[in-house]
């Protein structure tokens, strides 16, 4: 537990005392918020058409459901902003330590494997939570001026944490493959886009085939989250996911002894 | 305090170290001495458990280095050939962040960092960034990063490399200071590195250790011994044949390079041969062009050492 303290807190350090925390959180919460403007103007301005062409002919105003129509599609671009952020977030997390050669202190330091990917892992984590809790202040935003139902939010949050811990467990293992950061975020990327969107690809060459692989898709899994559904399926798939993604560093960096690299 | 016994490794075709054995006792401090690519470097990553060996058995401080890794970290100071710092921390948190690593307790932390900056001389810049520092300094906080738990044992993978005369003055006086309280493994290219900080050498090539002594021994053993440089012109053979019958010449050795015909002449130590060398040459004619006589250093004993076994190896 102290290692895994030790290698938490130099990785949260680390983050905090770069750039590569604040441009990120930054650029995240930006792009976050132009679609949340975008998305919530749009929801209003059908609000007020269906309001007028209720008047119009003098049926009674129908009630919009704010989160189906506007948490629903927030949730869901979170999701994949977070794809384009999280693997900057996890590229240097094993590949910076291969290429200036503290990999060396740290494999012949008293610390299991075990205890610096899951310090690692977690440090993550916390960035991507950091990042989350940013985006708070818009859902703030509609609690002000509308009044949405709690429970979607709270299971489309989760689903949302979960899914960025898939991308960053995946992250931990790229980075373990390769000394070069910029490779490390590229093949989690498409790792993860592959992931993402092996449903629908698959469906348009065959929608039987398209059916059994959209099981494994990140965001066909994701959907029931936003909805406000929470079902142990996705939840089990999820961590399964995210163990994977540890397990497979875990192989790497024990082979990269016996490599050498 | 460490004892390695038969250990090879090999990289795929590459045999990086081929049945080296050797042992170093508690307190001493050993020169592990090889030119680039020898297996110095993978000799050690195996010593400090970085890199599990092909086979053979070594242990450090008692402890297996595969079998008890763990055990053998807690009591090693590793110093490898880059090192290894978080360029963006700061001195002091980054001696206590590898202090917390190697299980220095809590109430001892301080101290610890306290102590392995002073030894190094690197208080004045504890609150730098380590990225700013000059090549002398990050080397100085590499040696401090290693010495922070007060480890049993210190193994320091090419500790002068790249660093200008001055540093590398200071970086052996500091070698030289730790030597007491800690048993010492460093491994160099350099030879003069090896008589001036260490008391016993292990040299390798390609992998195969090659001799192992004192310096002092491998000095006198090899260089007990004066070498003279003999150019005349004649016939090979012939000179060789009549300077090896002066009496107290040990070695007639021809060597390349040279218009006329040049041999090296070795004779034991208190025996002085010119003379007699200067006698043969008159008596048979031969064009004198040079005589020369040199102290073998241990330069040459290297050199002696790792080209001959070139011939064995390939
Ligand atoms: N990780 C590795 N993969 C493949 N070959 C390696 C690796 N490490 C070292 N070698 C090879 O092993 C030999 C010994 O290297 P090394 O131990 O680094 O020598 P030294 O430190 O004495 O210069 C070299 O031929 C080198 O190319
Ligand atoms: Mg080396």
């Amino acid at each position: 537990m102290r290692n895994f303290l030790a290698i938490y807190q130099r990785e949260i350090k680390s983050y905090f005392s770069s750039p590569i925390a604040y441009v990120v959180i930054g650029l995240f919460l930006i792009l976050a918020g132009i679609f949340f403007y975008l998305i919530i103007s749009n929801f209003v301005q059908m609000c007020m058409r269906v309001d007028m062409m209720a008047q119009q002919y003098r049926m009674a105003p129908q009630k919009m459901n704010v989160n189906m129509m506007a948490i629903r599609p927030i949730m869901h671009n979170l999701s994949l902003f977070a794809l384009f952020f999280l693997p900057l977030v996890t590229m240097r997390l094993y590949s910076d330590e291969k290429r200036t050669g503290t990999i060396e202190l740290l494999m012949t330091s008293p610390v299991t494997n075990l205890q610096a990917i899951l310090g690692k892992f977690a440090a993550a984590g916390t960035l991507f939570l950091v990042m989350l809790s940013g985006t708070f202040l818009y859902i703030i935003f509609i609690f002000l001026y509308g009044n949405p139902e709690f429970g979607p939010i709270f299971t489309g949050y989760l689903g949302l944490f979960l899914l960025g811990l898939c991308y960053v467990s995946f992250g931990v293992f790229f980075s373990t493959l390769t000394d070069n950061q910029i490779i490390a975020a590229v093949s989690t990327f498409v790792f993860i886009l592959v992931f993402w969107a092996i449903g629908w690809v698959s469906g348009m060459l065959s929608p039987a085939l398209g059916q059994t692989l959209s099981n494994f898709s990140l965001i066909e899994h994701f959907d029931d989250f936003a909805k406000g559904v929470l079902d142990t399926k996705h939840i089990l798939y999820y961590i399964s996911f995210i163990f994977i993604g540890l397990f497979l560093s875990f192989v790497s960096i024990e082979s990269t002894r016996w490599r050498g690299r | 305090m460490i004892d390695v016994q038969q250990v090879s490794r090999y990289f795929g075709d590459v045999t990086a170290v081929n049945d080296v054995s050797f042992k170093v006792e508690k307190g001493e401090i050993v020169g592990f001495l090889g030119p680039n690519a020898a297996g110095k470097t993978t000799t050690m990553r195996i010593l400090t458990t970085y890199l599990p060996a092909t086979s053979g058995t070594a242990t450090v401080a008692g402890y297996d280095v595969h079998e008890q890794s763990m055990e053998v970290r807690k009591r090693i100071g590793y110093l490898p050939e880059n090192p290894p710092l978080y360029q963006d921390m700061r001195v002091k948190d980054y001696l206590e962040f590898v202090a917390k690593i190697k299980g220095v307790a809590p109430a001892e932390r301080k101290k610890a960092v306290d102590d392995a900056m002073a030894k190094t001389a690197i208080g004045d810049v504890s609150t730098r960034v380590i990225k700013v520092l000059s090549k002398g300094y990050k080397q100085r906080v590499g040696l401090a990063q290693a010495l922070v738990h007060n480890p049993d044992v210190l193994i320091l993978d090419e500790p002068t490399v790249g660093l200008d005369p001055n540093q590398i003055i200071e970086v052996r006086q500091l070698i030289k200071r730790l030597a007491g309280d800690h048993t010492i493994i460093l491994s160099t290219h350099i030879l003069p590195e090896v008589s001036m900080t260490c008391e016993r050498v292990v040299i390798i090539n390609k992998g195969v250790i090659v001799a192992t002594d004192t310096t002092d021994g491998l000095t006198k053993k090899h260089a007990g011994a004066t070498r003279l440089t003999v150019s005349v012109d004649a016939p090979v053979a012939a000179v060789k044949e009549k300077l090896a019958t002066i009496k107290g010449v040990t070695k007639v050795e021809e060597t390349s390079g040279s218009e006329y015909t040049t041999v090296f002449v070795e004779s034991d130590k208190d025996v002085e041969i010119r003379p007699e060398v200067a006698k043969i040459v008159v008596a048979n004619n031969w064009p004198l062009y040079e005589i020369k006589a040199e102290d073998v250093s241990l330069e040459d004993v290297f050199l002696h050492l790792t080209t001959k076994e070139e011939g064995t190896v390939s």
